[in-house]
């Protein structure tokens, strides 16, 4: 058994960088997030593992500090709120280009422009669908609390190392901000440089020694014919994760005649609403993409021959609706139900959109 | 009195043909040639190679990296 | 003497650095791009620190100077080499990281990047191509390009009123605290390349010697945007780039 603690969820998110043996944080403060670099600037981790922690000028700088980081063969991260992942959509598209890990944390925040500072779930479009230019995909982890808010920073290291691509947890103000118990991860050492040469050599700039070529980090190629062929590499990267990664909880599904399809915050909400419409004899269940890229495509599409319906709930307008109508082929209905602009949904109003959407239609 | 005697080879391939080194040399050794390389450039080549005397001006303005210099210190005959 | 029996390996006085690649450069003929990259691929040499550099490059003609130079590259996006090196150096206290940067990628679109990393002092060179001009786009206005001169975006000149006025960031630069070498250089003469080259390994050494931001400018041509020869271009440098850029050191310390 871990270290037990009661933690927010920002908190968490740095003291489990340090404790995953993280090299390096480059962020720049913005609500509901700023806890993460406040933990790490007040723990000094720097004196403790060696971690660098860097408060850049922009969330520009930022990301490119994680892309020079990443480059380098470390375990390098970075963490903000939707306007400010806005702004690092241009650095996240050449660490996917260029190949490099790293991590992004997301504490998304109601929108459109500055919006609100109040939770909301409307970057889905953005975290799952590659978010900046080009054909690009982030592996896209969502937390539905702040156990898992440790959790997935380890998790997501250990996929952005082992398929060289930039992940995403894409968690809210709810969580980042919400207080919980958590069984704090145990301390790994950081890499050292001769691993790092061992294992990262044949990419990383490491400084070139005779015995290699030289390591170029570039996401450039002039050549299209070189450069759709890279595309095509990435696709089948893509399309291995999508075979491989697919991660995803339940909640009294197996039974279910509806289903109810959410992810973080909203999935803890429409758990409660879970047990609300079965308390009154309606057969509800609930499946929680813990990954929205890979989405659990087989697996809905699976569900869709069981069950009459699905609710989608999010803290957005509907964006996941679309995926989840994608993986259901449009073979049954298939309804949105959704708070936003910081307002959360209550379990009740998730049960009457169920009743009205779904049962009712 | 020792006299300085140098000369220069130009890698006529990678030569574009700028100009720069010849208006550096001091002592006017180089020129561009009439003929082209591959790519269509007329390189530079020595037109006076008694003039040169291995300052490696050429090849330090170089853009290109293409000049190679050499010296020899002769004893007055 | 003949010609052959000067060219020997025991007479040779000048040769390309080991560090500059075999590749052609793609840079125009006369390009100062190709005399800063023997420079600096030249000190590298001497130092004997090809496997301790990284440099950054840019967004810009230079943005393939990772195909000229024999050590470990990162390619950043524009304006973002500053923040790219500074990651570097963080994480890599003990090697030489430098970044090489255009006036466009430095003064306009990185311009937070550069202020900033200068004014943290990262433990890194910068090298500062200044042509007043985009090459790689085709020869657009740049903030460092001088009122009156025609560009594509300029085609009647650099109206102040319209454009604003030419940026002398380096002279911004040298007022920050985390700047240990601030100057300005050029490099159309062997004297001017020879001195270049002594500021350079200067920047280089106070890397070595964790002494903060080195900030090398370099007043450059770029004679296909100013439609002129290679030669005709180092006389227009001098004529009309060297009054409003002064060749000089403005720090070091």
């Amino acid at each position: 058994m871990g270290e037990l603690r009661l933690m927010k969820g920002n908190e968490v998110i740095a003291e489990a960088a340090i404790r995953c043996g993280c090299d390096g944080y480059f962020g720049y403060p913005i609500t509901p997030q700023s806890e993460v670099m406040e933990t790490l600037m007040a723990r000094k981790p720097w004196e403790e593992t060696g971690m660098v922690v860097v408060q850049a000028e922009s969330e520009v700088a930022a990301i490119n500090m994680v892309y020079g980081g990443a480059g380098c063969g470390k375990k390098v991260m970075t963490s903000s709120s939707s306007p400010g992942i806005s702004l690092k959509q241009e650095g996240i598209t050449y660490i996917a280009g260029a190949e490099l890990p790293c991590l992004v944390v997301n504490v998304v925040r109601g929108g459109p422009g500055l919006g609100t500072i109040q939770p909301a779930q409307s970057d889905y479009f953005q975290a799952v669908k590659g978010g900046g230019h080009g054909d690009y995909k982030l592996i896209v982890l969502a937390p539905n609390s702040v156990q898992e808010m440790n959790d997935f920073v380890d998790l997501g290291f250990e996929l952005a190392f082992k398929y060289l691509n930039p992940v995403m947890i894409l968690s809210d103000g709810i969580i980042g901000q919400m207080m919980e118990k958590v069984e704090l991860s145990d301390i790994k050492p950081r890499m050292t440089d001769e691993y790092i040469a061992k294992n990262h050599g044949s990419w990383a700039t490491t400084g070139k020694p005779g015995s290699r070529n030289r390591n170029i980090i570039t996401s450039l190629e002039l050549d299209s014919a070189k450069q759709e062929k890279f595309n095509h590499k990435l696709q089948a990267k893509y399309a291995k994760i999508q075979e491989d990664e697919v991660r995803f909880d339940t909640y009294k599904a197996e039974d279910a005649d509806y289903l109810i399809v959410a992810y973080g915050s909203s999935s803890r909400i429409s758990k409660k609403a879970v047990e609300l419409a079965r308390a009154k004899g309606i057969k509800v269940g609930l499946i929680r993409p813990i990954t929205l890229f890979p989405f659990p495509v087989k697996e809905l599409n699976g569900f869709a021959k069981k069950v009459k319906g699905m609710l989608t709930v999010e803290m957005s307008a509907g964006q996941m609706i679309e995926d989840v109508k994608l993986a259901v082929e449009c073979s049954i209905p298939v309804e949105h139900f959704g708070r936003y602009g910081g307002m959360i949904p209550s379990p009740d109003e998730i049960v009457a959109a169920l009743e009205q959407k779904i049962i009712g239609g | 009195m020792a006299k300085i005697r140098g000369a220069v080879v130009v890698d006529k391939e990678r030569c574009k043909g700028c100009n720069v080194c010849v208006v550096t040399c001091p002592t006017n050794t180089l020129s561009l040639a009439r003929e082209v390389n591959s790519k269509g450039y007329n390189f530079a080549y020595m037109e006076n190679p008694e003039a040169c005397i291995g300052c490696a001006n050429c090849a330090v303005v170089c853009p290109d990296s293409v000049i190679t210099v050499y010296k020899v210190k002769l004893q007055d005959a | 003497m003949d010609v052959k029996d000067i060219i020997k390996e025991e007479n040779l006085v000048y040769k390309k650095s080991a560090i500059i690649t075999d590749n052609t450069m793609h840079y125009c003929p006369g390009c100062t791009h190709g005399t800063v990259h023997k420079v600096v691929a030249e000190v590298i040499e001497e130092m004997g620190i090809q496997d301790k550099t990284i440099g950054v490059s840019p967004v810009g003609c230079s943005v393939l100077a990772y195909n000229y130079l024999d050590i470990d590259w990162q390619q950043a996006a524009h304006g973002r080499a500053p923040a790219v090196a500074t990651a570097i150096n963080r994480l890599y206290p003990e090697k030489y990281v430098f970044a090489y940067q255009g006036d466009g990628d430095l003064a306009s679109i990185g311009c937070a990047e550069i202020i900033h990393a200068c004014n943290r002092g990262e433990n890194i060179t910068v090298i500062f191509i200044n042509n007043a001009i985009y090459g790689m786009t085709g020869g657009q206005m740049a903030p460092t390009t001088l009122e009156g001169m025609k560009t594509a975006t300029t085609p009647y000149g650099r109206d102040v009123k319209l454009a604003g006025y030419p940026l002398k960031i380096t002279e911004l630069i040298a007022q920050l605290p985390g700047t240990c070498l601030v100057t300005r250089e050029s490099a159309e003469s062997a004297v001017a390349v020879r001195k270049l080259k002594k500021m350079i390994r200067k920047a280089f050494e106070n890397t070595g010697k964790k002494k903060g931001t080195s900030f090398i400018e370099v007043v450059s041509t770029c004679n296909s945007g100013w439609k002129l020869s290679p030669v005709e271009s180092n006389t227009w440098m001098k004529e009309n780039m060297f009054p409003f850029y002064p060749l000089g050191t403005m720090k070091d310390i």
